[in-house]
């Protein structure tokens, strides 16, 4: 007779069992047809494999494992995301009716086009759309996500300064508050990486930026907002220097949700913006993924765009070659999935629309500002955009660390927003409201970082033990590190 | 006009300006320079929900797809079964809405299904460590043949000429951000050096064909380079996989794996290697580990090979991946189980060399391989039948999406499909279709 | 943990202890108590050169990487292969059983432009003073 546990005891905790440990020979979830044609002679045994060892459920066993999991995880549907730099907005709900339409769930991507006119149809509006969101003249719909889109567009970069004989501009340039992606990117398409820093009111320090750039400098990469939520108004200045200079200018299109019909990078002078579907344009972020990072360039790098780009030639639809083209950057033409609920989400909203969601985006954050300020340190005594950073450095005078702060809001019910970005702040906390919540969604997330700051100051120990009412604690990621354990093993 | 995604009223947003200390919400945007202020976008006026259903409906309506009617396309992207429970456990917005699990105490949903996929693809492929996935096999392929270079500091890239060629393409592509070289070559005419960091081969191959695996693998190691092999995962439920026959890194695609065709994307790339080559990874890994109350949980671990820690120095860019898909492709192979995978592999398998043995035998055609194949076969077709495009053409018009016309590869090619949901009916329809066109 | 006094320090933070020619190469209680819990190291191995001030190798912790530099010229003879399984020694006994690497000097002189224990702990005092 095996001991039963309550389900508080930390045995019955669902980590411990995975389907390989519920697995049952014999149990199947799903039947397939029989055989209805002779069969042929297998390929010699010395080619075959002898043994799978994948699980065998139950279909019943099958679904209540994954929906007991599905009851572990915090999401956009669940609760408010403040994370800064990430824009988690709601995931309209018709998107996935729209998705699962067999019209573009089935369509397969090497079909003749006359078959997809549909398809290419919608992808070429939405080029069209986030041609105007960005005022710039032609974009790719290939890149799978930000980070891809960021290679992409550094490619590019690097393809037109060979063509013109410039090679020798190896180097680019990143601010100090940049995210982690940009300084890979550069890396992974060849270049070296130069930081400038920002100045004391956050944006680009102009004597160090005119001190870095050289005959040597291929590019600049900005964000704009900056990851601290903040518009350098010396961006046409800067775009000016740095195309006299006879570079480029990068823009990293995280933060776009505090611009759109606002303002448009192509007249701020970049030549080269990548967007994020899966922040800006409403696409659910899955966990991790799938997103899609498009690109859009200005007139003179769009034969460099990545193969295919959609084409209309009179009336029809076709999938096309840029005639300098950097090349493939996936097996396919993009995630077609996700920029059907991008562009879904655009029709929705209209140009009227969109401006009401920066309105919003910014109005909530400056909002969350004002009633923080007093109580986190505001590293830059300014307005904000879209996303406010507060240092938790008031606190950590009392011992408690923004990495504690953060692991007591899910005490309170919300995820923590961003911390320790960008590197520039100290005990960063980055909060990014977006537009979808409402202001009792602010005024509770507000009252509880209000709490939590006063119980630093008056029983400081619960707010350094927290979360108290995850399904799990803390966990060891010491040990997870030093003795990584990546797969299950048989016991 | 009310947008549905906006909460905020003019009332809240009077009490806001008001808290704020601002009197319009236009003075929030007083840092942007006057001369770059825009009034607004041209684009579609604004639809309703039942207008932007009706909208895309239509555009949807205009397609013909490959995956609703009996189609003989592959290429990369294939017609499976996908199981009901895949659609219903991605469908739950508590994996489709979350965020990249970094506050693993309430992200153990997403982190423990994609530690459930590490161990699958470890278990599939016979290797040591999986990540927690990649854009797509292509993107896999690359970073693949990047890692190798990272290992070894050799500079040149080897690919077998048989790789799918957007494969190729990709990194291509990759290889020129880095300055390194790329060789491609036939499988019968191997030229490795001193200074190929690895050797890429598809298994089956381009064409559907199974390749001397132990011969390439020897070939590669004797040079001293990684051997990359970029495999289907549902050949993998009846071929022996690649950890068996030494392979030190080993990708592919995830489509087949309950991942709907969706016209292009989004798929997922599965990336799995030796133990030794760990830290060398791209992409996230999720760790097994315990709370101080002796609980089992999951976390993002050997965080310092990426991009948020290592910055310019990380083993790759990669941030947003494709985890929602992923957890498609975990929830098939737990429904397809050990004893269904190696099911759906048999009928592909029997069911595409009955195909392949049905044309061969009509005259005029020809299968273009010899030996082994899975799932896909390439046809030589008679010149008197009009080429590849017309024969598509012509089996259109039966109501039958054909095979991928390769005659830029293989003279009068084309590469043909077979999975378990072409019937015999159907294959028998292509048969007859194929044969009436010739002339 | 009080600064040793019978070695040398950087104002990396590192630490070298001359015994015959032979400086062993460590990081400081600060440097590990900043860093957090240590993961993973990655060393040089054996008759690799090295120059004063040049990068020796990188420490890990779970949310960060770190560079360290060596304090001396010469040649690593010796690395600590005990904290390849563990790490964690860094953190316990830095002065001690977390030695990192042993370096043959080629310039004994280079040590006198190095702190002393006390130079060091005032380098510390000064900087938790800000």
């Amino acid at each position: 007779m095996a001991d039963a546990k309550p389900l508080e005891d930390p045995e019955r905790n669902l980590g411990a069992r995975l389907t390989f440990d519920l697995s049952q020979a014999g149990r199947r979830a799903c039947t397939l047809p029989p055989l209805d044609v002779p069969e042929a002679p297998l390929p010699p045994a010395n080619l075959l494999r002898r043994d799978l060892n994948l699980p065998e459920l139950s279909q019943v066993d099958l679904i209540r494992y994954f929906l007991a999991l599905s009851r572990l995880n915090y999401s956009v549907d669940t609760g408010f995301y403040p994370l800064g730099s990430c824009t988690m907005k709601y995931n309209p709900k018709v998107h996935e009716d729209l998705a699962r339409l067999p019209g573009f769930a089935q369509a397969h991507p090497l079909q003749p086009v006359e078959t997809v006119q549909g398809a290419l149809a919608l992808m070429y509006d939405l080029q069209r759309c986030l041609a105007e969101i960005t005022g710039l003249d032609a974009v790719s719909l290939a890149p799978a996500a930000g980070a891809q889109g960021e290679l992409t567009g550094m490619l590019i970069v690097k393809a037109y300064l060979a063509d013109s004989g410039q090679e020798g501009r190896t180097r680019v340039l990143v601010p100090d508050s940049a995210h982690g992606t940009n300084p890979a990117t550069a890396t992974m398409a060849g270049f070296q990486v130069v930081t400038v820093p920002s100045d004391a009111q956050g944006n680009t320090d102009m004597a160090a930026f005119v001190a870095a750039l050289d005959d040597g400098v291929a590019a600049m990469m900005l964000t704009l907002p900056n990851t601290l939520g903040l518009f350098c108004p010396n961006i046409g200045e800067i775009a000016e220097m740095l195309h006299r200079r006879g570079a480029l200018l990068y823009g990293d299109g995280a933060n776009l949700n505090a611009l759109l019909g606002r303002a448009r990078f192509g007249d701020m002078g970049f030549d080269v913006v990548h967007m994020n579907m899966h922040k800006t344009f409403s696409t659910p972020h899955g966990g991790g993924g799938p997103g899609a990072g498009p690109v859009a360039v200005k007139g003179f790098l769009a034969p460099y765009l990545p193969t295919p780009v959609v084409e209309k030639d009179g009336d029809a639809f076709l999938l096309a070659a840029p005639e300098r083209s950097i090349g493939r950057m996936g097996l396919f033409h993009g995630h077609f999935g996700v920029l059907l609920r991008a562009y879904a989400y655009i029709r929705t909203l209209g140009a009227a629309g969109l401006r009401q969601v920066s309105e919003n985006a910014v109005l909530n954050a400056n909002y969350v500002l004002a009633r923080l300020g007093q109580t986190y340190q505001l590293p830059y005594d300014r307005r904000c955009m879209h996303e406010v950073v507060f240092s938790g450095s008031r606190q950590r005078a009392k011992g408690v660390h923004t990495w504690d702060i953060a692991k007591r809001l899910i005490d309170y019910g919300f995820h923590p927003p961003t911390v320790y970005f960008p590197l520039i702040v100290d005990e960063a906390l980055m909060i990014e409201p977006t537009e979808t919540e409402s202001k009792e969604a602010l005024d509770a997330f507000c009252d509880a970082l209000l709490a939590i700051a006063r119980e630093v100051e008056e029983e400081p120990e619960v707010v350094l033990g927290a979360p108290h009412t995850a399904p799990v604690g803390r966990l060891d990621e010491a040990t997870a590190a030093r003795k990584p354990v990546l797969r299950w093993q048989a016991p | 006009m009310t947008v549905p995604y906006i909460a905020n009223t003019d009332a809240d947003r009077r009490a806001m300006l008001a808290a704020i200390g601002v009197a319009s919400s236009d003075e929030l945007f007083d840092d942007i320079p006057p001369e770059f202020r825009i009034e607004g976008l041209s684009l579609p006026p604004a639809l309703s929900e039942p207008e932007l259903v009706r909208e895309l409906s239509a555009l949807a309506e205009r397609n013909r797809p490959a995956g609703a009617m009996p189609s003989f396309l592959g290429g990369g992207a294939y017609r499976h079964f996908i199981p009901s429970v895949v659609g219903e456990v991605i469908g739950r917005s508590e994996f489709a809405t979350a965020y990249t699990p970094y506050q693993a105490e309430i992200s153990q949903g997403t982190l423990q299904t994609a530690f459930e996929f590490q161990s699958m693809v470890c278990e599939l492929t016979g290797m040591d460590v999986a990540n927690a996935g990649m854009y797509d096999g292509a993107s896999a392929l690359a970073e693949a043949c990047l890692m190798a270079v990272g290992v070894t500091g050799r500079q040149r890239i080897a690919l077998l000429s048989t790789v799918h060629p957007h494969s190729q393409a990709v990194a291509r592509t990759y290889a020129f951000g880095r300055g390194l070289a790329v060789d491609v070559m036939p499988p019968d005419a191997l030229a490795l050096g001193e200074q190929h960091a690895c050797l890429a081969v598809q298994q089956p191959n381009f064409f559907g064909c199974i390749e001397d695996v132990e011969a390439l693998e020897k070939a590669a190691h004797t040079a001293g380079a990684l051997f990359v092999a970029s495999v289907d995962p549902i050949s993998l439920g009846l071929f022996r996989p690649p950890g068996e026959y030494a392979a030190d890194i080993v990708v592919g695609d995830g489509q087949s794996l309950g991942v709907p065709l969706s016209y292009g994307g989004p798929y997922v790339g599965f990336f799995a290697c030796r133990q030794q080559h760990l830290r060398q990874m791209p992409g996230r890994l999720v760790g097994r580990t315990t709370d101080a109350r002796g609980r089992t949980g999951y976390v993002l671990t050997l965080q310092t090979r990426e991009q948020h820690i290592r910055r310019e120095r990380a083993t790759s860019n990669i941030c947003t991946s494709q985890q929602l898909v992923a957890l498609a492709a975990t929830v098939y192979l737990a429904a397809l189980g050990k004893q269904g995978l190696r099911q759906v592999a048999e009928l592909c398998y029997h069911k595409a060399h009955y195909a392949a043995d049905r044309i061969a035998a009509l005259p005029g055609y020809s299968l273009a391989g010899g030996g082994v194949f899975f799932k896909e076969f390439v046809v030589r077709c008679p010149p008197a039948a009009g080429g590849p495009a017309a024969i598509n053409r012509a089996l259109l018009e039966r109501g039958i999406i054909g095979g991928l016309d390769v005659s830029n590869q293989i003279a009068g090619g084309l590469l043909f499909c077979v999975t378990e949901l072409n019937t015999r009916q159907e294959i028998d329809a292509l048969v007859e279709g194929l044969g009436s066109v010739n002339g | 943990m009080s600064t040793p006094t019978d070695r040398r320090y950087t104002k990396e933070h590192e630490w070298v202890r001359v015994d015959d020619g032979v400086g062993t190469v460590g990081v400081t209680d600060y440097a590990q108590d900043q860093l957090g819990d240590i993961v993973y190291l990655d060393l040089p191995t054996p008759g690799t050169p090295v120059k004063l001030f040049e990068k020796l190798g990188e420490i890990e912790s779970v949310k960060a990487v770190s560079d360290f530099y060596s304090p001396v010229s010469g040649e690593v003879v010796d690395v600590n292969e005990a904290v390849a399984d563990h790490p964690e020694l860094v953190n316990e006994s830095p002065y001690e059983k977390g030695w990192l690497v042993r370096v043959r000097l080629a310039d004994p002189a280079e040590l006198d432009a190095l702190l002393t224990a006390e130079q060091y702990d005032a380098l510390l005092a000064e900087a938790e003073a800000e």
